[in-house]
């Protein structure tokens, strides 16, 4: 007869921390935790130390003082005695301008760029790669400062469009003024305007949104929800008959006509540059530095997305075209319906952090003095109040939030846009 | 019977294709004038290359190369030419490129980066070469780190030699301490004595030895340090530390140890959120205030490191997608033949994992190098900032289209050399059947 007897029940040993698998890991974590965890507190505590001894403890109370410096590039009102929280808020709001510009610029090159890479034609597909090599092999700081370089050194001076005979010319039919000291372009002006809106008083933050934009915005979003509408019912009508019906002259009739009615409803006019005395006044003035930073930046991403572009269509394999032409799509259509569709999924992760990498290296604003929040918080503010430590965190921590915004909308559009696979 | 058509019994003889369709005319018909469309790009594209050339091709051909100053520049062109317009002025390249090279580095020591650049390349041959270079040159590469701070930075010679004693006497605790008790322990004690040694007994050393010995070459200090020099040597130490601690972040972001996990991913997306010129302002105002006070180190040492952490992380991200490609199946197949963890990486994962990852890790080398250039904005004199001097400088005041040009020439042939030579290893490891 036999017995059942329980497994020899095993005695925890100090060394089973060591040799058994199964504590093993969590000893090696609690090891990791308190070394992370003693570092940093040896690094604050030096650090706590060290400003002692500097005689200046970590306080943000330097942000209410008057910042007494200009930015001259800016898009809400700014004084120099406004505080320096208000010039980080403006620099915050430049580094967001050059980089929505630069994003928007460079996916048009890059696509267009990436497309004629694969092109048929022998000579545009080489001169097209000699684009994508200069420009991915050489700093983007040299193109930053080299385009700075350029608009101030090769342009002519406010001066030469002056006298009887002047010697430079403002182009697309007197509209633009292209000098060294920035580029004029017409503004939007509204002589029946809805005036604008003033949000949170006087503080650093205040901010004025022009009833107009928010007009245009509200009839745009109406258009483009119609136009879906349309678009739908056109869906449904070809699922029930089988025919399509055409819809085009529609839509664009619904995105144009009710605009260009509140356009004349607002009295929109332009307002060009004009040179009086030294100097161009009207228009909208874009600086050099902005320009430079845009320029460099759109073309040096642009080689690079030119690269994932590229790469996206050749991974769509060739039997997908061939089964769209074998289903009777024309080549357009399938284009649009079969190639796009798929290489999308490729193109789009790869493109979020060419998006990421142009923001942060928008950062380098500060070599040509384009007043973006590492100009403004991490340049001039730092420099005047001393206060390094408190600057050098608060500007990480803005890249650090902008770039999380950037990947978790563009995450939120891939996941939208990827396979769903069963 | 008789009416049976005619049926051929032998083949007719292969024909010339016609000639318009083979040779430089059917290529040129093919590839330029295949359409209406394609022969209006072809024009255009013609029509933009001419339009180039001949702006490029006199510019650079038609130059001064002999002149003190701008002015001087210019007067020789209007002597030659008649105008200043179209016509480099090389002369600014002749008059300075030592020092856009070598920055402020004392010109009569500029053989030491010279010879370093060489023992670099010889260094590294047997590790880019490995199938055509012997691998009894990889003791080069294993000196040639003490080496080149010795030969870039003078001083005592004892320093470095310290330094690489740190390793010997780490290895021989490991081996003393592990035939006594484990592997672990041992691991652990080596590298407690490395550090103790390096932080604390090495300086007694080094200043003893000093004292009784003196040999050591001519000090450089740090600010004399620039130039295209100063982007290598930045360039390269980022590159070579980056990738072990890149390769232990992706190890510790796929490890199953939820801390080491974390702090793996946190210090990651941290570095990856934030622009490096940030990172470098933590270097030049914010890391003395770390360090435990009085301490004093370099400024490019400070650079660095933040350059190297920078990179790590990228690194990191690059060689995670390689892990994460990798088939499962590999990871099952090296449990199954009972390999530990590390074991398992270094012979089946790794290997396959960073064969993968290869262009990914060579555009992070040239994307690291490239970024070197930033060092211009917190102050050091690298070729950028090199070339701001030279522009305010009042002899070249006004020039830059030929500076850009030649700093362009030098980054552009060591980053195509890199992309190059990365699609080189990737043809030689090609195991595939297509």
């Amino acid at each position: 007869m036999t017995t059942l007897t329980d497994p020899p029940k095993e005695q925890f040993r100090l060394s089973m921390l060591l040799y058994d698998t199964r504590y093993r890991s969590a000893t090696i974590q609690v090891i990791a935790l308190i070394g992370f965890m003693l570092l940093a507190a040896w690094i604050i505590s030096n650090t706590i130390q060290n400003l002692e001894g500097l005689g200046k403890p970590v306080e943000f109370g330097f942000f209410a003082e008057s910042a007494s410096y200009d930015i001259n590039q800016r898009l809400l009102e700014y004084t120099s005695q406004d505080s320096h929280l208000r010039a980080a808020f403006i620099g915050l709001l430049n580094t967001l301008v050059v980089a929505v510009l630069g994003c928007i610029t460079a996916t048009i090159v890059g696509v267009f760029v990436g497309v004629l890479r694969l092109s048929n034609n022998w000579l545009v597909a080489r001169i097209m790669t000699f684009y994508v090599e200069i420009f991915r092999n050489v700093p983007v700081l040299l193109w930053i400062v080299l385009a700075m370089a350029i608009l101030i050194e090769g342009l002519p001076a406010p001066n030469a469009f002056r006298g009887d005979n002047p010697t430079a010319t403002m182009d697309l039919f007197n509209t633009v003024a292209v000098t060294n000291r920035g580029v004029y372009i017409p503004e939007f002006l509204f002589s029946r305007s809805l005036g604008d809106i003033h949000l949170f008083g006087t503080s650093s933050l205040r901010f004025d949104i022009s009833l107009d934009l928010v007009a245009f915005l509200v009839v745009l979003g109406g258009s483009i929800f119609t136009m879906r509408k349309v678009s739908a019912w056109a869906a449904a009508t070809q699922e029930s008959t089988g025919d399509r019906p055409k819809i085009w002259h529609i839509q664009l009739g619904i995105l144009f006509v009710p605009m260009i009615i509140l356009m004349t409803a607002l009295g929109l006019h332009l307002g060009y540059p004009e040179l009086k005395g030294f100097n161009f006044r009207g228009g909208t003035h874009m600086r050099n530095s902005l320009i430079a930073l845009w320029l460099a930046l759109s073309l040096y991403t642009a080689a690079f997305i030119a690269e994932i572009v590229r790469a996206g269509i050749l991974a769509i394999s060739k039997g997908q075209t061939e089964a769209a032409s074998a289903l009777g799509l024309r080549p357009g259509r399938t284009m649009r319906l079969v190639i796009l569709p798929q290489a999308l999924r490729v193109i789009i992760p790869p493109m979020i952090s060419n998006y990421l990498n142009l923001t942060k290296n928008s950062s380098l604003a500060i070599a040509v003095g384009y007043m973006d929040i590492t100009g403004t918080l991490g340049g001039i503010t730092m420099n005047q109040t001393g206060r390094e430590l408190e600057c050098v965190l608060l500007l990480m921590l803005v890249y650090l939030a902008i770039s999380l915004s950037i990947s978790a909308v563009m995450n939120w559009y891939n996941n939208r846009v990827k396979l769903v696979e069963r | 019977m008789s009416d049976v058509s005619f049926v051929r019994t032998e083949m007719l003889p292969e024909q010339a294709p016609p000639a318009s369709e083979v040779g430089a005319i059917g290529w040129i018909r093919h590839n330029l004038f295949s359409g209406w469309f394609n022969s209006i790009l072809t024009l255009v594209s013609l029509y933009a290359i001419w339009y180039v050339l001949s702006g490029v091709l006199p510019w650079i051909f038609q130059s001064v190369w002999n002149a003190n100053s701008l002015n001087e520049c210019r007067e020789i062109m209007i002597a030659t030419w008649g105008s200043t317009h179209g016509h480099a002025c090389w002369a600014v390249i002749n008059d300075r490129w030592l020092q856009l090279l070598f920055g402020f580095y004392p010109s009569h020591l500029y053989w030491r980066p010279i010879v370093s650049l060489i023992l670099l390349l010889v260094a590294l041959a047997p590790v880019l070469y490995s199938d055509r270079v012997s691998s009894k040159m990889l003791i080069v590469t294993a000196i040639y780190p003490f080496l080149m701070p010795f030969l870039m930075w003078g001083g005592t010679i004892w320093g470095p030699i310290a330094a690489a004693l740190g390793f010997v006497v780490g290895w021989g605790v490991y081996t003393l301490v592990s035939k006594q008790l484990s592997g672990l322990f041992g691991m652990i004690a080596g590298v407690a004595a490395s550090v103790i040694w390096w932080l604390v007994l090495s300086s007694y050393f080094v200043g003893a030895l000093d004292s009784v010995l003196p040999i050591g070459i001519e000090a450089v200090q740090s600010r004399q340090f620039g130039g295209f020099m100063l982007a290598i040597l930045l360039g390269v130490v980022a590159i070579g530390v980056s990738l072990p601690i890149g390769i232990v972040l992706a190890l510790g972001r796929q490890s199953d140890l939820m801390i080491v996990k974390y702090l793996c991913v946190g210090f990651i997306e941290f570095i990856r959120g934030v622009p490096l010129i940030t990172l470098l302002f933590v270097a030049s105002l914010l890391l003395n205030l770390f360090l435990p006070p009085g301490t004093n180190f370099d400024i490019i040492l400070r650079v660095m490191i933040m350059m190297t952490l920078f990179s790590a992380a990228y690194m990191a991200e690059v060689i995670r997608g390689g892990l994460a490609a990798l088939p499962r199946g590999q990871y099952e197949g090296a449990d199954s033949l009972g390999l530990n963890y590390w074991q398992a990486q270094r012979l089946i994962i790794m290997p396959q994992a960073l064969k993968i990852s290869i262009p990914g890790i060579v555009s992070t080398f040239i994307g690291i190098f490239k970024d070197t250039t930033l060092v211009s904005i917190i102050g050091l004199f690298d070729v950028i900032g090199l070339a701001s001097a030279i522009r305010a400088d009042t002899a070249w005041n006004g020039i830059y289209w030929e500076l850009f040009a030649f700093i362009a020439a030098l980054f552009f042939v060591v980053c195509f050399s890199m992309s190059r030579y990365s699609m080189y290893l990737e043809r030689k490891l090609q195991t595939g059947h297509h």
